[in-house]
């Protein structure tokens, strides 16, 4: 923490200490302006794209829905509504592998013709929305938390956390600053970037609701040195508002982090197994901060993302997407896949899910498809640890990645959570560093999984005995 | 679309380009640094290059003989465990072992006889590491117990310091085997004159093979610490250690050499550049490396001062490997928030 503040004294720049610098491959897209992807002939809306219990179909097979119709809604507190983002006609309930590695139900929906005028009359719309607003203050927080319910915001940084449960903070909670996540530490994405640049307005406006919303007096939008646009074009977005700062990060994984974002601009340290909350801090994605600027003023559902297609496709760029809309669609709008495409993730590299096929759909967490060849997909042989440290003098969270997993592998769970398993954030900076090819962090998860479900058994006999 | 069993999904997807196309499904992380153990152990290999230049220089052929041998015999060893344990051969291409070797053939006296070398070799690989299960699993340094396997079998051939060639003596000494006493030892014997601290620096004196140019040690050591090879840690630990236990040692009692002596005498600089910056015997906690280096630094001054040994670095480090598992335990890092509350 000393070294940090004198680096970040020295540099201007907010750091979190340890992490990693990989390259950031981010020259490929960050150049490419946002392009409308036309609607497919049928997208495939997921009834659960966010943390918590599924929303409830409210559609029937064979029903003409409008763009931006409820289709579900929401199943509980800790759960977000589900809209219909095409105009069309429902075909029978199915259901989907999502980026969370489970099938889910989900509806069909056969989209009726959009053209091209429309399409992008409402990415410009969606960008830089016209029209008059009401001034944030002039807004009841209630409201606020109402709209971001309705429209079904979740976290659109890929965390799909409901925006609703994150802005309404319990009144005992002090909240005095939310923080604008444009730190977009993943490899290959530049989402976040553009939007920042084309929407910058929009975004400083959601910023400004989310403020109210959570009765936060300051707002810091933290973003990454290598977006100098991004940066430039916040600045002044934000000048006329004393309220809101932009802090200037050093490219560095895992800064979009919680843990390294808020200890890295505001020098606060979230306790283990606490939440930013604890430390007074609502953090925002740009995405959502976006989103939310649209369903408080406009009362526009979460029915349409950006995205980053980047890799091995013919034209990468950041495209704006309706959601439903299936892999294969975007990349076939993107000219395709090329030849060695090998992998094909969704997010980024370092935290990306691999998906086995491409009709999976674009949910509201997805930030990018990244695809990578076969020769970049890393296939390594495990040797034995060296004991060279890597590990422990790049992981954010300062933990001992060799030793948890080494336990995990030896199936010696107490051992592992003797050395903070369930601390671990899962960057996967462990894995990236380790010159021995040793999965850590994926023993790590694996680890987490397993206490997970010691813990849920325990649960159910604990209920069987009472 | 039914595919025989026997066709893997890739190999179906290249024959029917039509048919939905399959991706490979791994966990995240998808991209890595790209260092490998193999690469960390080559640059190793390039740090110690220097040092076999200034011992190429000053001792001739001795310098050939002498890390060939061992980096054979560890080879040899290595190939023979893989074979006895069951196991692919790969972990030759490593470098381990040649490391292995060559940090045993600088630590040992130039005019050895190539069959101890040899057998140092051996022992160093076979009884130090892979009875231990190979590599990462050693508790001891491998070079470091075959040169005490040597200290104690041939204690004479092991205690003969050959004088280098140096440029003043180039014309005139045509065959090499002049003995002279190390620095060191002269440092204990009050009769023979201490050499210069710049004789010490360049390396003009009696000693190991590879460890008397404090220079080239230097040189090779400071390229892996910028290279992030070798930690700094144990190298500041042991060297700032060293250095103040005997400029303390120097103010009680001025018949003690001064702490610059001791810094450039013997393997000091060797030992903390090149062998406390070994991995798997050093704590892999980044405190433990400091304690660890402030462990070996003590020792090996106790040892010089008061041993009977006129140097120390070989037990210093032996004695520290002991330790590591326990200063490990002592030193995990509480994380980032504090640790995990007892829960569940």
């Amino acid at each position: 923490m000393i070294t940090n503040t004198i680096k970040s004294k020295l540099t201007n720049k907010k750091v979190f200490p340890r992490g990693v610098h990989p390259h950031d491959f981010k020259e490929q897209t960050r150049d490419r302006a946002i392009e409308a992807v036309p609607w497919p002939k049928e997208v495939v809306i997921p009834f659960q794209q966010h943390i918590g219990a599924p929303a409830q179909p409210t559609v029937k097979p064979r029903q003409e829905v409008k763009r931006g119709e409820v289709i579900g809604t929401a199943g509980g507190f800790v759960s977000a509504p589900v809209h219909a983002s095409v105009d069309g006609k429902t075909g029978p309930l199915t259901t989907v592998l999502t980026p969370v590695g489970t099938r889910v139900s989900a509806v069909p929906v056969q989209t009726a013709e959009i053209s091209q005028e429309q399409l992008e009359q409402d990415l410009k719309d969606f960008l830089q929305p016209q029209g008059p607003v009401k001034p944030a203050d002039l807004i009841e927080p209630e409201a606020i938390v109402k709209a971001a319910a309705e429209a079904g915001l979740v976290g659109m940084g890929g965390a799909t956390f409901p925006t609703h449960v994150k802005l309404k903070v319990s009144p005992e909670r002090k909240i005095d600053t939310v923080v604008l996540n444009g730190s977009e530490c993943e490899p290959y994405l530049t989402a976040d970037d553009r939007l920042m640049r084309e929407a910058s307005g929009t975004v400083v406006r959601g910023l400004m609701l989310a403020m109210r919303a959570v009765g936060a007096p300051r707002g810091v939008i933290a973003i990454e040195d290598n977006k100098p646009e991004a940066i430039a074009a916040m600045r002044q977005a934000a000048a006329g508002y004393p309220s809101v700062e932009v802090a200037v990060c050093a490219a560095k994984y895992p800064m979009g982090g919680e843990r390294q974002l808020i200890p890295a601009v505001l020098n606060r340290v979230i306790p283990t197994g606490g939440l930013p909350l604890d430390v007074g801090v609502v953090v925002v994605n740009v995405a959502t901060s976006l989103a939310l600027a649209h369903a408080v003023d406009r009362s526009r559902p979460a029915i349409t993302r950006v995205l980053t297609l980047t890799g091995a496709v013919h034209r990468p760029g950041n495209y704006y997407v309706a959601i439903g809309t299936p892999l294969s669609h975007v990349i076939e709008h993107a000219g395709g896949l090329k030849d060695d495409a090998a992998e094909v993730i969704l997010g980024g590299p370092m935290m990306g899910v691999t998906m086995p096929d491409l009709s999976t759909p674009v949910t509201k967490g997805t930030s990018g498809i990244t695809v990578l060849t076969r020769d970049q997909v890393v296939r390594r042989q495990e040797t034995a640890c060296i004991r060279c440290g890597r590990c422990v003098d790049h992981c954010p969270l300062k933990l001992m990645p060799t030793k948890i997993s080494q336990a995990v592998k030896h199936r010696d769970l107490e051992l592992a959570k003797a050395y903070d398993l369930m601390a671990c954030c899962e960057c996967g900076c462990c894995s990236y560093v380790c010159p021995a090819g040793i999965p850590v962090v994926q023993y790590i998860k694996s680890g987490k999984a397993a206490e997970m479900r010691r813990r849920a058994r325990e649960k159910a006999e604990a209920a069987k005995k009472a | 679309m039914s595919e025989a069993p026997t066709v893997t999904q890739e190999n179906a997807n290249a024959e029917q380009p039509q048919g939905p196309r399959s991706f490979l499904v791994s966990s995240a992380p998808h991209l890595a640094s790209g260092t490998s153990t193999r690469c960390i152990m080559f640059q190793v290999v390039l740090g110690l290059v220097p040092l076999w230049l200034a011992a190429l220089y000053f001792y001739r052929l001795d310098a050939l003989i002498l890390p060939l041998v061992t980096v054979a015999a560890c080879l040899i060893a290595e190939a023979v465990a893989n074979a006895m344990r069951g196991r692919d051969q790969r972990s030759l291409t490593d470098g381990s072992a040649i490391v292995t070797g060559l940090i045993l053939a600088f630590s040992l006296p130039p005019d050895l006889n190539p069959y101890m070398a040899f057998i140092g070799g051996v022992v160093s690989i076979a009884l130090a590491k892979a009875i231990f299960g190979g590599l990462g699993q050693n508790l001891f340094n491998p070079a470091m117990v075959g040169r005490a396997f040597l200290m104690i079998c041939f204690p004479a051939a092991m205690g003969i310091w050959t004088e280098p060639v140096t440029l003043a003596r180039i014309g005139d000494t045509a065959v090499d085997g002049v003995t002279m006493a190390t620095p060191l030892g002269a440092a204990m014997d009050p009769s023979v004159l201490i050499p210069s601290l710049w004789d010490l620096f360049c390396g003009r004196v009696g000693g190991s093979l590879g460890e008397t140019s404090a220079l080239a040690v230097l040189i090779g050591g400071l390229f892996l610490v910028f290279r992030r090879v070798a930690d700094w840690r144990p190298v500041l630990g042991m060297l700032a250690t060293a250095f103040v236990y005997a400029a303390i040692a120097h103010r009680i009692n001025p018949e003690f050499e001064g702490p610059m002596f001791h810094l450039f005498a013997g393997s000091m600089m060797f030992g903390a550049f090149f062998i406390a910056t070994d991995y798997v015997g050093a704590p892999i906690t980044p405190v433990g490396r400091i304690l660890f280096g402030i462990g070996v630094g003590g020792l090996v001054m106790t040892i010089r001062l008061f041993g009977a040994y006129p140097e120390g670095v070989m037990f210093a480090i032996l004695i520290m490997n002991a330790l590591t598992p326990l200063i490990e335990r002592w030193t995990v890092p509480t994380p980032f928030g504090g640790h995990v509350a007892a829960a569940g």
